[in-house]
């Protein structure tokens, strides 16, 4: 194909160092400068695709690095809102100082679920965290604490240095911020040690076994760490809302999620994040198929699964 | 009402809706007992099988009216129809991933049935549509536990179902090939069993299943929604793991037993109905932590 | 005492004795083999020993600590590495990247140190491809480092399982048919081999093999089983003349290779 023979060679020129950092810091400017040209919409919406961009991401280290298929991602965003909408609203608590206690929670939950199930073949782990992710939303729906069907109202905005965060231009910086984190850890943690690991897990279970690798502890840490993204994400998301109700957190945020990291590419950081805006931006774009959305992704999800598993982005290539 | 009267009136509950969920379980356990492969669309089968025989009820009452007759004979379209599809997405979906990594054949899973679900939904413009039907509200009064004819019917129909697939499954030549296959399918290839028709039979036969359960939901419930799947196959899924996936007489005893759980969990004081979901999901993981082979489960030769 | 004792060996498959009361042990600093016909239990022994199988009897002790039951990385890192008889490479990564699996055991930055490229972080990469690198160069691999490790040759993709073996820094290796699918050259280049890791590295081996003449060349101590249960057990002229070895292997595909 003509289209995928060009990427390839846009890879191909990404491949040194020095020619990726370029491209890395032009984006890396576009993206902060892109607020002084455009209107409030379409601000809201890059901001929007910044947001799913962490999500995806930490979806990725677990379906895409550790290759386990988690249905229940948006719990562990849940989580992470919740936990500071109910600190900030019902108990004042800091803004700030919610943060690492809604990550903890959210880490907790995924310590919860995965540590007894990531035992389990992996289909079962699929179920199990569909079935985890209803449990969460339904409890959300059920608790007075969680403001239970109209969810949370009036979560105050966060300040920092005497700024309160409120205008849409403000949660643009922040979620841009919060993404290139996302994508740096990412990074990091690919090409680690525990990056290879889950490589190892990934290609061959037994064989990483016989290598010394505890594939329990391995992708557990996977699941773990992308919780703890969703968690993060899950904060920020509450005091930009400012109102969190459990229908944000259903089985169609988390296909929806899933989705993002499938089509760019799974495993592949600048794939994920095509994968992200291509979500956000793609019912944007076609704003009259109103309820064919989730038909449309469907349909592209089977189409990228059976004719091109690796996703949008190039597979990296390797010297023969 | 007296206890006995709550029992007996949860059992009747129970045993209709652990009906439903043990025809939905059967398909469920029949293709993952062949190809290894959790049918995410399953459930999404089930809610397009109520669909089809609405609309075919809807066409014939002139015709049949919509009392029994119609119900049969648009079930049995239903079934037929909902079949074919079923073979269908395995054709499409499934036989091209066989051979490619257990990730990406679930995820095809998933991609087929949000197609479904999603299908259905902008067709009927995500409204409940009510399944409208001429059966009356007779039935068998016992004092203060009332069971209505249709209840009768519908949990008859699905238990001959049932026995007729298990006399397929254990009398038949196709069954016994059914059973080879999912022992050993390259033995099966070499012994000149048409591999692909079997497991293409194997779909057939689980969606007109859940086919059927559609249509009697429909009936039961009277309306139908395009989500009608979801959670339902969430609840197959949990019947076949507690009667041990794989195992036909395990998903019809799932069934019941899942069924009969959710019916009376419900009447313990504090899990009101808005619980019962929580209270599925919950035993579903419990139980694949604690037992993951099921009640009628065979174990695997223990590694690691 | 012995680096490795089995002792009453038991496992089975649902009723199928698979292994029966099986004992030997390996001494230190020795090449050992286990040998039997096809279906003795030869691998499943290597199975029980390496934890991918779990016994229902018996005692495995390696190095003075029983190790039955035990995870099979927990084994690995007590020092018992193995290889597989159907090669089990990380098809898609390099040959590099195979080897550093082996040092995965040996190190432990954890996420946080990854993510910060903590100095210890840094000092610990730089050490997992110096030793890993030390292995290629180990199994003379070491200029293929940088190819994917399914585009090797056969005989190439087994010597990176073995170098990927030596990465764990074993006290006991464990070869399971090393010389199948192996030419005669081959063959010979694998004996030097496997001299050579006891010999330089001081690594007590294991090997199970159907080539009788490489085992006869290279093993100090032969355990011939069949059934399950051991039949013989002695040097190899030992071995070779014992009347139930010949028996077990007389009829069965592999008898031409005894006489």
């Amino acid at each position: 194909m003509a289209g995928s023979s060009r990427l390839t060679s846009v890879s191909d020129w990404l491949r040194p160092q020095q020619n990726r950092m370029i491209v890395l810091l032009v984006l890396a400017g576009v993206a902060m400068l892109i607020p002084l040209v455009v209107n409030n919409y379409v601000l809201e919406v890059l901001t929007n695709a910044w947001f799913y961009t962490i999500l995806c991401l930490g979806l990725n280290i677990v379906v895409g690095y550790a290759g386990l298929l988690d249905l229940g991602y948006a719990a562990f965003f849940a989580v992470g809102a919740y936990t500071t909408g109910i600190l900030t609203s019902k108990f004042g608590v800091n803004f700030w100082l919610t943060i690492p206690v809604a990550v903890s929670c959210s880490m907790l939950a995924g310590l919860i679920i995965g540590g007894p199930t990531l035992r389990l073949r992996s289909d079962y782990l699929a179920i199990v965290t569909l079935g985890f992710g209803e449990i969460v939303r339904i409890i959300a729906r059920n608790l007075d604490i969680t403001g239970g069907a109209s969810g949370l109202i009036g979560i105050d905005r966060p300040s920092i240095f005497g700024l309160e965060l409120s205008r849409g231009i403000h949660f643009y910086y922040v979620f841009l911020l919060l993404a290139i984190l996302a994508c740096f850890v990412s990074y990091r943690l690919q090409n680690s040690r525990l990056g290879r690991a889950w490589q190892y897990v990934r290609e061959d279970e037994d064989a990483a076994e016989a290598m010394g690798i505890g594939r329990v502890a391995v992708k557990l840490y996977a699941y773990v760490i992308g919780a703890m993204f969703g968690g993060v994400a899950g904060c920020f998301f509450a005091v930009k809302m400012t109102a969190i109700s459990p229908e944000t957190f259903t089985f169609s945020q988390s296909v929806l999620i899933l989705l993002g990291v499938v089509l760019g590419g799974m495993g592949k950081i600048p794939g994920v994040i095509i994968g992200a805006f291509a979500l956000v931006l793609f019912p944007e774009v076609f704003r009259g198929l109103g309820s064919m959305r989730m038909l449309i992704f469907g349909i592209v999800m089977l189409v990228i699964m059976l004719y091109r598993p690796e996703g949008i982005w190039p597979q990296k290539q390797r010297e023969m | 009402m007296s206890n006995l009267d709550i029992i007996l009136q949860q059992l009747a509950n129970g045993l209709i809706l652990g009906s439903f969920y043990a025809l939905v379980a059967l398909g469920y356990t029949m293709v993952y007992g062949i190809i290894k492969l959790l049918n995410f669309a399953h459930g999404d089968l089930y809610m397009v099988g109520g669909f089809v025989g609405f609309l075919v009820l809807s066409l014939i009452s002139g015709l049949m009216g919509s009392s029994w007759a119609g119900i049969l004979c648009s079930m049995v379209f239903s079934m037929l129809a909902v079949g074919l599809l079923g073979v269908i997405i395995q054709r499409i979906a499934y036989v091209p991933m066989l051979r490619a990594p257990r990730l990406s054949i679930l995820i095809t899973a998933l991609a087929v049935s949000m197609v479904l679900s999603n299908g259905v939904m902008a067709i009927t413009d995500g409204e409940y549509l009510a399944f409208n039907t001429d059966l009356g509200y007779e039935g068998l009064d016992l004092g203060n536990v009332f069971i209505s004819y249709t209840q009768l019917v519908l949990v008859v129909s699905a238990s001959l179902l049932m026995i007729i697939l298990y006399l397929f499954v254990h009398k038949t030549l196709y069954g016994k090939a059914m059973r080879a296959i999912a022992i050993d399918q390259d033995a099966c290839r070499l012994m000149g069993i048409n591999v692909n028709r079997i497991i293409a039979l194997t779909f057939f036969i689980g969606s007109s299943l859940a086919a059927a359960a559609g249509v009697m939901a429909g009936v039961y419930y009277g309306s139908l929604h395009f989500f009608m799947g979801f959670v339902i196959g969430l609840k197959a899924f949990t019947a076949a793991v507690i009667g041990g996936i794989g195992s036909i007489p395990g998903a019809m005893l799932g069934g019941l037993v899942l069924g009969l759980l959710e019916a009376f969990g419900t009447q313990i004081p504090f899990i009101g109905s808005e619980w019962k979901d929580v209270f599925s999901f919950g035993l579903l993981i419990l139980l694949l932590i604690f037992k993951p082979t099921g009640l009628l489960g065979k174990t695997e030769i223990e590694r690691m | 005492m012995a680096l490795l004792e089995v002792a009453n060996l038991g496992l089975s498959f649902s009723g199928l004795q698979v292994i029966q009361k099986l004992s030997f042990a390996v001494e230190q600093g020795t090449i050992a083999s286990l040998i039997g016909p096809n279906g003795a239990g030869k691998t499943s022994v290597f199975n029980c020993l390496t934890g991918f199988y779990r016994p229902d009897s018996g005692r495995i002790d390696f190095n003075g600590h029983s190790v039955i039951r035990r995870k099979p990385h927990k084994i690995t890192r007590a020092g018992m590495a193995r290889t597989f008889q159907n090669l089990r490479l990380f098809k898609s990564m390099t040959v590099l990247e195979n080897v550093k699996s082996g040092m995965h055991c040996r190190t432990s930055t954890g996420a946080l140190g990854a993510v910060l490229q903590t100095g210890s972080q840094r000092r610990e990469e730089a050490l997992i491809t110096s030793v890993s690198e030390e292995c290629l160069a180990f199994v003379g691999l070491l200029e293929q480092k940088d190819r994917r490790a399914d585009t090797l040759a056969y005989g190439d993709q087994r010597r990176v399982e073995w170098a990927r073996a030596l990465a764990t820094k074993p006290k006991l290796l464990l070869l399971d048919e090393p010389a199948a699918g192996l030419n005669f050259d081959e063959k010979k280049e694998l004996i030097t081999l496997i001299l050579r890791i006891r010999d330089e590295l001081g690594i007590t081996i294991l090997l199970i093999e159907h080539d009788m003449g490489l085992v006869m060349k290279v093993s100090e101590m032969i355990t011939v089983i069949d059934y399950g249960a051991k039949i013989a057990e002695g040097t190899a002229e030992n071995v070779q003349n014992n009347p139930k070895v010949i028996e077990a292997y007389l009829g069965s595909e592999d008898g031409e290779d005894v006489l």
